[in-house]
């Protein structure tokens, strides 16, 4: 069997990109499309720990991907209160329905 | 690396379990279903930063994704969907547009992958790495680490803000 090495996390950081993307461009539904972006989040990190183990003799990976999970976090606080306001304001929360700033 | 023949076993044993979970968030028509397959996503990632001998980081993708956003989306779904819409939520506006974009930027990423040369360095010992990234926050990257700490006291703060009826009123 094939040595594991960078290529195969690379694969999977790719795949869970191009799920995420569809997700992303799909969805309408607005809490959808915010776990399409987590998806996205989390493809980047599987690349940053991938690099950080084989090509990289430091930590900065690591730094990066809390980073990344830091930011998620507040993405989602944020993203969430927003889309359960849209959800106060015009009792739906599809993305193409939602289209003035102001009623 | 003949000590480690199980390895290859569980690696792609969570790929799996990672891929298939982020297919099923992508093409699930019920949200609530596609909420509960990114849990899958989310733990077989944290699977593979542990592969990756990135045990602080795994510790962190299950306490702050699987403990705190997952449970945040899922309270969101849940106060959001009524019964009759959860299954119309993924009625795409195209999905042959997404598609091509996806095919595109795919044969992008297969090229990157194939040709790219990237810098090696021999695997070194899968060591505990809480030592390392604790220097790191407190030396080189102190002040990107307490910018983090008033992002979040700025998120937390305008999440309150945003979804308190009588404070944006």
């Amino acid at each position: 069997m094939m040595e594991i090495g960078l290529t195969h996390f690379l694969v999977v950081g790719a795949l869970v990109f191009l799920a995420g993307m569809f997700c992303v461009l799909t969805r309408r539904n607005a809490i959808g499309i915010l776990m399409g972006v987590e998806l996205i989040l989390n493809s980047a990190n599987i690349n940053y720990l991938a690099f950080s183990r084989y090509s990289s003799m430091s930590y900065d990976g690591h730094l990066f991907a809390i980073f990344v999970i830091m930011l998620a976090a507040a993405e989602a606080a944020i993203g969430l209160a927003i889309v359960l306001g849209i959800y106060q304001t015009f009792h739906t929360i599809d993305v193409e329905a939602t289209d003035t700033l102001r009623l | 690396m003949t000590e480690i023949s199980l390895f290859p076993i569980v690696f792609y044993a969570l790929a799996a379990v990672t891929v298939v979970s982020a297919l099923g968030v992508a093409f699930s028509n019920n949200i609530f279903y596609s909420a509960i397959a990114l849990m899958g996503t989310l733990l077989g990632a944290a699977g593979l930063y542990v592969m990756l001998a990135a045990d602080f980081v795994a510790v962190v993708q299950i306490f702050v994704y699987v403990g705190g956003i997952l449970v945040l989306t899922l309270f969101a779904i849940n106060l959001t969907s009524r019964i009759g819409d959860v299954s119309i939520s993924n009625r795409s506006l195209g999905r042959f547009p997404a598609f091509v974009a996806l095919a595109l930027s795919g044969g992008v990423m297969v090229r990157a992958i194939r040709e790219a040369s990237w810098n090696m360095v021999e695997v070194r010992e899968a060591v505990p790495t809480i030592n390392g990234i604790g220097n790191a926050f407190l030396t080189e990257y102190i002040l990107p680490f307490e910018l983090a700490s008033l992002v979040l006291l700025a998120a937390l703060v305008g999440a309150v803000v945003l979804s308190r009826k009588e404070l944006r009123d």
